[in-house]
């Protein structure tokens, strides 16, 4: 008898794959993304519109305790668009992930047919790069009137660095969600992870103003790398030693949060 | 189309198959009956090359799902037991989107996607969020979304468990048409007259080993009497009046609300116990279905 | 007179006091599963009062208030109180209320018992001022541990936050039973968001230009900061008298209103 399937049948490539997942993030994005319009773009522009300009009216400090920045609102305006990426991305791979393998298990129908694990993964990083790119760009584009970018180049810098930022979230916790079977566990994620970096990492003052063991803690959370290569680009005072670390840093945790999310998703959507 | 042998699965120290033979040929409708928790989903969702083989081999379209995993899903349709529709998305967009995911073309899975609303009767439903639908028409569309890729062979997991009567018998009716168009069915069920009405052949499963296999008739044939005779009595007494009807069929069974007297000539049984003066509240005399051949393999009922 | 064993007689209805303990009992027994969450909950305004009243406060000098030197800190302090039980209440009537009446359809199975719908929406916010009580009673223990609180005014601060919370927490629920998907909580962050950011809680209202100024000033949660900021100052002035009489008036309008909407949608 012939075989059922021809022994060599050739493979889609794993591009190919994920890009077969284009019209269900299109789907979704056309769904959300009226929502999404007030967390991703309007609630950061609040945020400089007052701790920037309203509250930095009121701080007139010398640029050497502002890191180098001749304004408050200089000073705040990158790490506040760091710390965007973050929130942006552990929104999308929290309770979105948890609803894909244990609500309405769509990850499970999606691996139902020819896609795998990986592609499932690759589609969502994939869109969320694209939701990275429109919510930087965008920021970036508003921020540009207020004197805070002090060279295109910068800019460009700035745009590619949330890229990287939102990556080394999302790979993560992206795990975390994969694997998670009760969702409380995210209330702890945002409680004691992301609002204490979101608040400590050297967005809002600089971390040099915290107590020096408090300091060494904050340079060492994934935000602070974030936030300081990113002002690096706006306010122009780029280094190559210390940006290599943060980009090095971002990478490895991107790299291996991506290694560790593809073989929980595997096991999660293997029982 | 599958053949595996040995095929064993395990969670951690819960083994939910524990070796099991099967065998399914091209264009035939083959059952794993069985109750909750006999292995069957587990069986199901390894032969739909998502859930990695624990030990045994496993051949699904003459492919090793462990390596060809996407090669074979291509080909197959999948109808999970509990649902997983997009419940946000609208009836249409959920076949359009999953369509995608196979590579087919956009403008030619929009076409299948009507086709398909019209063949399970939800055409004027396309433009529902699907949770408006109710139990049956999710079914359909579950049912729908597996047939989007035109598949070789279609696992039905549970395909009308939860659902009423008159929507089972509308499901059954499509799963006909599509064995008629020669599509290979697989499904799980723990409804014996579903597994009779479906299958060409199947197994009976119970903690995750077959117990049993053949056609529905054979199996009746094999392991039952052609008819039973069901004898009710007062609440309590089955027990006791049990050894008094032993001897007047082949076999006797006790069930908590009525006594089952098997042998080939019903209405004699029944004769037979009002002549021993005794009178159950309420006599029935029916054929012999899978779910006897069940109580007799394990000593357990189907559904409980 | 004989009695049907298995039927219980008929018995009054409960007391609003005995619903309501029973409805908080039912929350506490809920959250005793996930006390971590009860707990972490606290943390949120600690950490904006450290990040920003300490933090960026070093990058500060001081603030005039009603005629007082203060430090930022301690200006800050009373918003990050204000702003909580705000949020806290906010989170739970809209939410969470819309989980139970939607989702869990806890609320159809109350009803089914002699429960009424005011015995409903009076045990949810009950158990809301229960909650942000105890946070704003230990946030108000942070503050003096600081030696962010300068007068004892402050004792007065903790009903303030009650006030605040109920305040919130009626208006809140009403607007909640007119919410159809979770897609309308955009609506809420759109109101409280901004609210947050400036209703005076980190800079003085004077930041603001004309027109601007009084629309802050007529905001629910400016009201509630400045007379925290008020109490825990000692710095008191009419603005207090205004803002409880505005807070007692927008929670029981929203009660009221909530109320008749739960009679429409649940006793249907």
């Amino acid at each position: 008898m012939a075989p059922d399937l021809p022994a060599t049948s050739a493979r889609p490539s794993r591009w190919e794959l994920a890009w077969r997942q284009s019209d269900y993030w299109l789907t979704v994005y056309r769904r959300t993304w009226r929502g999404s319009v007030i967390t991703s773009f309007l609630t950061p522009l609040f945020y400089v519109l007052a701790m920037g300009v309203l509250l930095g009216g009121f701080i007139q400090v010398a640029p050497e305790r502002l890191e180098g920045a001749t304004s408050y609102l200089a000073f705040v305006a990158p790490g506040l668009v760091a710390a965007q990426s973050m929130q942006l991305v552990v929104g999308e791979v929290t309770y979105p992930v948890m609803g894909m393998v244990k609500w309405n298990r769509i990850a499970f129908g999606m691996t139902a047919t020819p896609l795998g694990p990986a592609d499932v993964v690759n589609a969502h990083l994939g869109f969320l790069v694209f939701r990275l790119a429109t919510v930087s760009g965008v920021f970036l584009a508003v921020l540009a009137p207020f004197g805070v970018l002090t060279s295109p180049a910068g800019a460009v810098g700035a745009f590619l660095t949330q890229i990287l930022v939102g990556l080394a979230f999302a790979t993560p916790i992206y795990g975390l969600s994969a694997g998670l079977r009760n969702e409380a566990a995210f209330a702890l994620v945002f409680r004691l992870g992301i609002i204490p970096m979101f608040l400590f990492s050297g967005a809002f003052f600089p971390v040099g103003n915290l107590s020096p063991a408090l300091e060494t803690l904050a340079r060492l959370t994934p935000l602070w790398h974030g936030v300081d290569l990113t002002r690096m680009f706006t306010l122009g005072t780029l280094e190559a030693g210390p940006a290599l670390v943060h980009l090095g840093y971002l990478l490895a945790m991107a790299g291996l949060g991506y290694l560790w999310v593809v073989r929980r998703l595997t096991r999660r959507l293997g029982d | 189309m599958i053949s595996a042998v040995g095929l064993r699965k395990a969670f951690g120290d819960f083994e939910a198959v524990r070796g099991i033979d099967v065998e399914v040929r091209r264009g035939e409708a083959f059952g794993f009956l069985g109750p909750n928790g006999a292995g069957k989903s587990s069986t199901m969702r390894m032969i739909a090359a998502v859930s990695p083989v624990t030990s045994g081999s496993l051949r699904i379209l003459g492919r090793d799902p462990a390596e060809d995993g996407p090669a074979i899903r291509a080909r197959l349709g999948v109808c999970p037991q509990e649902d997983t529709l997009d419940t946000e998305l609208t009836v249409r967009d959920n076949l359009v989107v999953y369509g995608r995911y196979f590579g087919i073309p956009r403008s030619e899975v929009a076409r299948r996607a009507d086709e398909l609303l019209e063949f399970v009767q939800l055409a004027e439903r396309g433009k529902a969020k699907v949770e408006s639908l109710s139990g049956g028409m999710k079914r359909r569309l579950t049912i729908a979304r597996s047939l989007i890729n035109r598949p070789d062979l279609l696992l039905l997991d549970e395909p009308t468990t939860g659902l009423d009567p008159q929507a089972r018998h509308v499901l059954w009716d499509r799963l006909f048409r599509l064995k008629q168009q020669g599509v290979t069915l697989v499904l799980t069920t723990h409804y014996m007259d579903e597994a009779e009405q479906l299958c060409d052949r199947l197994v009976v499963m119970d903690k995750g080993l077959i117990v049993a296999e053949g056609s529905p008739l054979e199996l009746i044939r094999g392991h039952s009497t052609r008819e039973v005779a069901e004898l009710r009595f007062g609440v309590g007494e089955h027990e006791a009046l049990a050894a008094k009807v032993e001897d007047l069929g082949e076999r006797v069974e006790v069930l908590p609300d009525r006594l089952l007297v098997y042998s080939d000539d019903g209405e004699e049984v029944i004769a037979r116990v009002h002549e021993r003066g005794l009178s159950p509240v309420a006599v029935l005399v029916r054929r012999s279905t899978l779910e006897d051949v069940f109580l007799r393999l394990t000593g357990r009922t189907l559904v409980d | 007179m004989a009695t049907v064993p298995g039927v219980a007689q008929p018995r009054p209805t409960p007391s609003a006091l005995a619903a309501t303990r029973i409805l908080l009992y039912r929350n506490y027994l809920s959250y005793r599963a996930a006390w971590y969450i009860f707990l972490t909950g606290f943390l949120e305004p600690v950490f904006y009062l450290f990040s920003i009243g300490v933090g960026v406060g070093r990058l500060i000098d001081s603030f005039e208030f009603n005629g007082e030197t203060i430090g930022y800190a301690a200006f800050v302090a009373p918003g990050m109180l204000a702003a909580s039980a705000m949020n806290g209440a906010v989170l739970d009537s809209t939410f969470n209320f819309f989980f139970k009446l939607k989702f869990e359809k806890l609320y159809d199975q109350i009803l089914a018992t002699p429960m009424s719908t005011l015995d409903v929406a009076r045990g949810e916010l009950a158990w809301s001022l229960l909650r942000g009580g105890i946070y704003s009673f230990g946030f108000l223990g942070v503050m003096a541990g600081m030696g962010l609180v300068s007068s004892w005014w402050a004792v007065l601060a903790l009903p303030a936050t009650l006030l605040v919370g109920f305040a919130f927490a009626g208006a809140a629920m009403a607007l909640t039973t007119y919410m159809r998907s979770w897609q309308d909580f955009e609506y809420v962050s759109l109101a409280t968001m901004p609210m947050f950011l400036f209703s005076a809680t980190f800079f003085p209202v004077t930041a603001f230009p004309g027109v601007l100024r009084w629309l802050v000033e007529a905001t629910p949660l400016y009201r509630s900061v400045v007379l925290c900021r008020e109490l825990t100052t000692g710095a008191l002035s009419w603005d207090s008298a205004v803002s409880v009489v505005y807070l007692v008036a927008m929670g029981v309008v929203g009660l009221l209103v909530a109320r008749r909407r739960l009679d429409a949608l649940l006793l249907t």
